[in-house]
């Protein structure tokens, strides 16, 4: 669980340690790095299906994510830190979606967007072809519900990953020990 | 996955294109045979977003099942479900209100501006423009909000339902969308001053990706994309529902038949939209925007089908029924499928960089293609 006390900072991990002259930085490496690191988070343009639509909305003028520093929108999973899932996963793209995975660098993070990528959603009852839940496939840090979620969700969506990530509970950093 | 890197016995090269790539739109996946730059083959591989919404349809009510077609073309989600609701109404024999039929045309009008100006700032950034996508999405965010308030979705609304619509207008309706008249028409001319107009964009788009219509019919070309060829295949003028027959309106056409006749054509029918909204807004009769229906809808035994205009050509609803409460089988003609279909036609013997004006031309959804 996040606790509440910390969240939503975006202020510098650290404090100026005044000498005669100027002024030393004082700071956990860590959490320099963490800082750092929440603040520019590359998406993977990956969009199967209608939330794909509301992840453009986002992307456009009035909600705006590049105001979290979200705006480098990668096609190459090489180059990006987080994927996200916005649209239903099927039995032929999950091979596809977990080599994407496999190909991005670390640290990687993952959000599900939308009921289709958090449990199959609409699709899951009656279908033959439907992944229930892309969690199925790849680990997910963070959850956003919807049909499609509103832009507003998924910027909250976006700021939680970036609770996370500044107190070191994503899954990633749990298992190297940050 | 398929695994088809590499060279042919004549040493071309073959490589792939999706299924996740920015200019495809979603999960298209071309196998294309290139001899140099030069096209020799595309081949489309489907199916990384097939849900089954057939085959869910056949479990589902006839009021149950309108839902999924919303996720299907979701971009002209109005009109899929439009185009449900008219195939039941169709098998019940339900009359309309008045003020349902209008409504509808409205919704429907208004949904094909939104699709047309996504298509126009997505296909500005395939080509390498960005501004133009921030240009579209500012007009577009206008008619999410009208919709979000009246059907309370931005994208899937599940709004039109067998017998009507689902609630009445927001009364903020009529307001709202006469503001957003305004605003479009005070910004429309950026459209043409930042993309039409420009001389690199013409360059790609004039004399690439060449359907003739010959080659049009016999794909089973529809929407704007046959019209750019010079097809008159418009649902709304040929076989009119609603209220159409009663509504001005001209079905545009071109001629040339390349990737440029089919971009003027989009731009020209956000015009015809708006001439029918324009048409509608004040004159939306008063009454009920529901007809009694019954509570379980049971078709009678046997089949029915019905075409409306998306914003990407023919869709056909054809249901079997048996006289239960749920269909036999449904089978949904989406035009994307069609249009796909012509992908290789087009771009054969072309360069692989015009691949992407031919493709971005099309308006391709993939959800709708695999269904």
């Amino acid at each position: 669980m996040i606790s509440t006390e910390n969240t939503t900072t975006n202020e510098f991990p650290g404090h100026i340690e005044e000498v005669p002259g100027g002024g030393i930085v004082l700071s956990k490496l860590d959490e320099l790095v963490n800082w750092a690191r929440s603040n520019s988070l590359w998406p993977l343009t990956f969009a199967t299906s209608c939330c794909g639509i509301e992840y453009m909305q986002v992307a456009g003028p009035k909600y705006d994510f590049s105001r979290f520093g979200f705006e480098v929108a990668r096609a190459t999973p090489r180059q990006a830190d987080v994927i996200i899932i916005a649209g239903t996963i099927v039995n032929k793209m999950a091979p596809v979606l977990k080599r994407l995975y496999d190909q991005m660098a670390d640290p990687k993070y993952v959000i599900a967007m939308g009921a289709c990528a958090i449990s199959g959603g609409p699709f899951f009852y009656n279908t033959y072809s439907v992944v229930k839940g892309a969690d199925h496939v790849i680990p997910v840090d963070v959850y956003s519900p919807g049909c499609p979620p509103r832009p507003e969700a998924l910027i909250h969506a976006l700021i939680t990953l970036q609770d996370k990530i500044k107190m070191g509970m994503t899954r990633e950093q749990m298992k190297s020990g940050l | 996955m398929v695994e088809e890197i590499g060279k042919t016995a004549e040493g071309d090269l073959i490589i792939n294109v999706g299924p996740q790539h920015p200019a495809t739109h979603g999960v298209l996946h071309l196998i294309i045979t290139l001899n140099g730059e030069t096209i020799k083959k595309v081949e489309p591989h489907l199916g990384y977003i097939h849900r089954s919404i057939e085959k869910m349809c056949e479990s589902l009510t006839y009021r149950q099942f309108i839902y999924t077609t919303s996720r299907m073309d979701y971009l002209s989600a109005h009109i899929n479900n439009h185009a449900c609701a008219l195939t039941v109404e169709k098998g019940l024999g339900i009359e309309i209100p008045a003020r349902a039929q209008v409504i509808r045309v409205l919704m429907d009008e208004l949904t094909r501006i939104a699709s047309h100006e996504l298509w126009w700032g997505a296909m500005a950034m395939d080509l390498g423009a960005f501004t133009p996508f921030f240009h579209a999405f500012r007009e577009r965010e206008t008619i999410n909000d009208i919709m979000e308030e009246t059907c309370g979705a931005r994208l899937t609304m599940n709004y039109m339902v067998p017998g009507g619509v689902m609630m009445d207008l927001h009364p903020n309706f009529q307001n709202r969308v006469k503001n957003f008249l305004t605003l479009y028409k005070r910004k429309i001319h950026e459209y043409d001053e930042l993309v039409t107009g420009n001389i690199i964009f013409q360059n790609r788009m004039k004399g690439v990706g060449v359907l003739s219509k010959e080659a049009a019919i016999s794909f089973g070309v529809t929407g704007p994309a046959a019209r750019g060829s010079g097809v008159s295949c418009d649902v709304r003028k040929l076989y009119p529902y609603e209220i159409y027959n009663t509504l001005e309106f001209d079905e545009i056409l071109e001629t040339e038949g390349d990737s440029f006749a089919r971009y003027m054509v989009r731009l020209r029918e956000m015009n015809e939209s708006i001439k029918i909204i324009e048409q509608l807004i004040d004159n939306i009769p008063e009454g009920d925007f529901q007809a009694k229906t019954k509570a379980v809808l049971k078709l009678p035994k046997g089949e029915f089908y019905q075409r409306v205009e998306t914003a990407r050509g023919e869709l056909g609803v054809y249901i079997v029924s048996e006289g239960g409460t749920t269909p036999y089988r449904i089978k949904f003609r989406s035009p994307g499928f069609s249009n796909l279909s012509c992908l290789d036609h087009i771009t054969r013997g072309g360069k692989i960089g015009d691949l992407i004006a031919s493709m971005g031309t099309l308006d391709l959804v993939i959800p709708d293609i695999d269904r």
